[in-house]
């Protein structure tokens, strides 16, 4: 059984996707996916604790071995990973039925259920494999269900949004299919820790190069790192919320994920960082990148638009780490990428919640929100000072180790600016915290609502403060996140640990 | 009880009265006793922790590690002593001070306001006995955000606009300059641990040494030396209890504080008057002393006038710090005290003429100290301590800082000091003599104010009594604050 655990990582919700189809009804199929969530999560509790005492974990698929066969592999890194996404999978769900319930038709519950564990298979799916194109495979199946997710927002522009990242995410994932094509005519090879072998030794350069270029290029759409951003604010602003909370805190680490994989294990930081200008490129957008979204958040009226503009500024923060190519500019962005994770988990999920007692998220009708719903408030407030990188949350954390490694590099200018950007992120925080604490009520809203507690369900008040907690009792104690990101960087460039 | 739990109690204690405070906040009498329950419980630990220090014992306590060696650790040294000693006791005095003042003024939001009044009262302690620059950052982060609410207590606009100031100065130089430099001194010296003497070995690069002074300097936004000095006169929409204990005391000298920590325990004071940027910044906040006393004389807001006399009184502390002499860092010491007392004294008055006469102009105020002779009296007392005269306890810290610009023969500083000291008096000592001669320097025919005898709420009253006691107090026996003020360089 134990053996089994890397491939029942994957094929668990695979398979429950289409039983969900039996159960039919609404509540009946959210036990029932909260259940295989649940499990998915202690699988990967049970994977990262085999990975940290006998190393790397390697699955052959029906006893074929790894070259021939498809293989599964579970480093420190591709744990890191899956036991974000499943956890954080786990806590949406359990605001999902009751967000759902007011999002989305009676008779689409079904589907939304089915998809969302299409999706969530399909991202363990490509962090969990070893195979070039396997990872394509599970792309398409995470993507696919994404749109269809994403079309189900109940405002009509949610069609518009999908639409645009239908395209955007086609193309991306097509480039990506090219390249890996373009490196299987090179070396005959799909697995990746064979790849990386053949690659080393191949003579034609260019060829390798125009490869390279096309999977950062697709991989780069998915991750929406600037200029390539333009799908992500609309999607996650019109997706039904319990959709934006997962993708936010879940999709774009997985597109990070493909591109550390492909850098590092695939390609070879030697090839990828000295044959292009590569480092130069990443650092300059990374920047550029948290700026541009950084101001364009502090001008958004849409709560929810505000935060994914966010996520893109945070995403340019991780760049930035992964632009540095040393161990610590790595254990920075792999850092980030957890404690981003649990940042915009907690606060998209109170969004969530905001949306279901308020019916939208204009900065308008926040108005005395403080009061009206404290608790929800209280998590975005400490979801929006994690974000600026307050000590006691887990974005000091990751601000700490990447100005670290900044300065270990005597970047001090980048540093500099790298911090104007979350003074940046105070001003679009603080924002929402005045006019949810210091402005009245609107009259219209509490002469109705006064009657009933405004405050949300508990199915909601459980999770987000479960994330709110993981943002301080990370930010405190940082033994697992760190040790996990620092070893995890350190086998990808190769020194020993 | 051991001392090494005394001090984390000490920390504790403001915290769990802020819960407390939460929970009992429909009971306004039940609330304002957990304060004063938990206000004299603070003070009997600083006392205990007094006596520990001063019979020779190595008071320090671990927390855990945030991240390697990276420590939230504490440790009892005398000028946090000293400044714990001060925040903690005039805790009490403001709380006092605050009940009659809120409940008078009939303020909203009284929970809120004793709730975020206790946690900054808990990252101050942690602040004075915080054992490396990481744990300071933390705390100092803490009553930055524990304070905006109080700040913007009133909810209004003008309350919001000054908030965001505040926020903006106080975050942005912290985010910017402080946290580079933090993270810069520890990529240097791997360490942020409080050395006497300093962690960065004398062969470090002058310059960059010279760089980082600047970062920490400007990156303490709280020490407000111009130009990053706007938040203070911003912050006076608070509730005057609030300016009177925060921004007269524990936010101000938590600033102050943190300079005066860096220069002696980061830098060191054989290696900080060789940097090249000390003695710009020493003209810089000279500049910072001349300009605020300059500004405050033509201020009318009796609470402007005070926030501008502390951006300057503020500048003096600094000065002392970047002299690197021992009568420098003496005199800072004694000044962050003196100052305190003299200040929250000020500020306590200008509190009680707006309770009880409704005025906050200081050309409304002539002739009020036939109606308020107390508070008028105290008034008269603590301005001869800011100026530093006796009977005032100012009087020695700035002797000790004159002795040290003389010390690092820095004459034209020792001349602002005492330029300073004069406008000081232009500025402070008219109040309290038009309030009881009204009839000096005006025509004959204006009207002159009711002469009824109208005093602030007597628990306000008392409050003023015991701080502007405490300024003559301090002057007739200074040993204590001497003691610790110059056993700051001698531990080791």
């Amino acid at each position: 059984m134990i053996s089994q655990l890397p491939v029942l990582q994957v094929v668990l919700p695979l398979m429950a996707a289409p039983l969900c189809l039996m159960l039919k009804r609404s509540r009946l199929v959210w036990q029932f996916c909260l259940i295989v969530s649940a499990l998915s999560m202690l699988i990967s509790i049970l994977l990262l604790q085999q990975v940290n005492s006998t190393g790397v974990i390697s699955y052959e698929f029906g006893g074929w071995a790894a070259p021939w066969g498809i293989e599964y592999r579970i480093d420190k890194l591709n744990v890191m990973l899956l036991l974000i996404i499943s956890s954080i999978s786990t806590l949406v769900l359990i605001a999902a039925q009751t967000s759902i319930d007011q999002e989305i038709e009676k008779e689409k519950h079904c589907y939304f259920y089915i998809l969302y564990l299409l999706s969530l298979s399909g991202m363990l799916g490509i962090v969990a494999t070893g195979d070039a194109f396997n990872i394509f495979v599970f792309l398409e199946i995470s993507s696919l269900s994404a749109y269809a997710l994403i079309a189900m927002g109940n405002n009509r522009r949610a069609l518009w949004a999908s639409y645009q990242y239908l395209i955007m995410g086609t193309i991306g994932a097509t480039f990506i299919l090219i390249g890996i094509g373009m490196m299987y005519q090179i070396t005959g090879t799909l697995n990746i820790s064979d790849l990386a072998e053949r690659l080393a030794q191949v003579n034609q350069k260019r060829t390798l190069l125009t490869a390279f270029v096309f999977i950062i290029v697709g991989v780069c759409l998915k991750l929406a790192l600037f200029p390539m951003h333009l799908w992500l604010p609309n999607a996650y602003t019109y997706a039904p919320s319990i959709v934006t909370a997962f993708l936010a805190a879940t999709a774009t680490k997985v597109a990070l994920y493909l591109l550390i994989r492909f850098t590092y294990s695939v390609f070879g930081s030697s090839l990828a960082f000295a044959a292009i200008p590569l480092q130069t490129l990443f650092m300059a957008l990374g920047l550029v990148g948290v700026f541009v979204a950084s101001i364009t958040a502090i001008y958004q009226n849409n709560v929810k638009k505000l935060f994914a503009y966010s996520s893109i500024a945070h995403v340019g923060y991780m760049i930035v780490g992964f632009s540095m190519g040393t161990v610590s500019g790595l254990t920075a962005t792999l850092l980030h990428m957890f404690n981003h994770a649990l940042m915009k988990g907690a606060v998209f999920l109170a969004l969530a919640a905001v949306m279901f007692r308020l019916g939208d998220v204009r900065l308008e009708s926040f108005q005395g929100l403080g009061r009206r719903m404290p608790l929800t408030m209280a998590a975005i407030v400490i979801g929006g000072l994690s974000l600026i990188g307050v000590p006691l949350t887990v974005g000091f954390v990751s601000k700490w180790y990447l100005l670290v490694a900044l300065i270990e590099q005597q970047r001090w200018l980048i540093a500099g600016l790298l911090l104007l950007g979350s003074v940046l992120a105070v001003v679009y925080v603080w924002r929402i915290i005045e006019v949810a604490y210091f402005k009245e009520p609107l009259v219209n809203n509490t002469a109705k609502e006064q009657a009933t507690s405004e405050e949300a369900p508990w199915t909601f008040l459980v999770p987000i403060w479960l994330l709110v907690g993981a943002n301080i009792y990370f930010g405190i104690d940082t033994r697992l996140s760190v040790q996990l990101a620092h070893s995890a960087a350190q086998s990808l460039i190769g020194v020993a640990p | 009880m051991s001392y090494e739990l005394l001090l984390q109690m000490s920390i504790v204690v403001p915290l769990l009265a802020s819960i407390l405070i939460v929970i009992t906040g429909k009971h306004a009498n039940v609330r304002e006793g957990v304060t004063i329950v938990s206000a004299i419980m603070l003070i009997y630990i600083m006392t205990q922790l007094y006596t520990g220090h001063t019979s020779n014992n190595q008071i320090s306590a671990f927390w855990w590690e945030l991240m390697p060696s990276l420590n939230v650790s504490f440790v009892i040294e005398p000028l946090g002593l000293l400044f714990a000693l001060i925040a903690s006791f005039l805790w009490l005095v403001t709380t006092s001070y605050a009940i009659g003042y809120m409940r008078v003024h009939k303020e909203q939001n009284q929970t809120r306001f004793y709730c975020c009044f206790a946690i900054a009262i808990s990252a101050v302690m942690g602040i004075a006995f915080s054992a490396n620059l990481f744990t300071l950052f933390i705390f100092y982060e803490v009553l930055t955000l524990s304070t905006y609410p109080l700040v913007t207590h009133a909810g209004s606009e003008k309350a919001k606009k000054s908030g965001r100031v505040y926020l903006g100065i106080l975050l942005t130089t912290s985010i910017l300059f402080l946290l580079l430099a933090i993270v810069s001194t520890w990529f240097i010296a791997g360490t942020l641990d409080f050395k006497v003497g300093g962690v960065f070995s004398p062969d470090i690069d002058k310059g960059l040494a010279g760089g980082l002074l600047l970062l920490f300097v400007f990156g303490v936004g709280k020490a407000a030396i111009m130009p990053f000095h706007r938040w203070l006169p911003a912050a006076m929409v608070a509730p005057t209890p609030v300016s009177a204990l925060l921004h007269a005391v524990a936010v101000v000298k938590a600033g102050v504080f943190t300079i005066l920590k860096v220069c002696v325990f980061i830098f060191g004071l054989d290696l900080l008057p060789t940097l090249p940027t000390t003695q710009f910044l020493l003209y810089l906040a000279g500049a910072s002393v001349l300009l605020a006393s300059i500004v405050a004389m033509r201020q009318d807001n009796l609470k402007l006038r005070l926030a501008y006399s502390t951006v300057s009184q503020l500048g003096y502390i600094t000065i002392g710090a970047l002299l690197a002499t021992s009568s420098g860092v003496v005199g800072s010491a004694m000044h962050i005290a003196a100052h305190a007392f003299g200040k929250i004294t000020l500020f306590f008055c200008a509190g009680a003429i707006l309770v009880s006469l409704h005025k906050s102009k200081i050309s409304e105020m002539r002739g009020i100290g036939r109606q308020m002779p107390i508070t008028m009296f105290a008034f008269f007392i603590a301005s001869l301590s800011i100026i530093g005269v006796p009977p005032g306890a100012g009087t020695w810290s700035k002797w000790y800082l004159l002795m040290g610009t003389l010390e690092a023969d820095q004459y034209l500083l020792m001349l602002v000091l005492m330029l300073s000291s004069l406008l000081n008096i232009a500025y402070l000592l008219p109040l309290s003599i038009h309030a009881f001669f009204p009839n000096i320097n005006v025509n004959k025919n204006t009207s002159l104010p009711v002469t009824q005898l109208k005093e602030a709420p007597l628990a306000s009253l008392i409050a003023i009594v015991v701080t502007s006691s405490a300024c003559l107090i301090l002057f007739v026996y200074p040993q204590p604050l001497l003691f610790l003020a110059k056993s700051i360089l001698s531990v080791g």
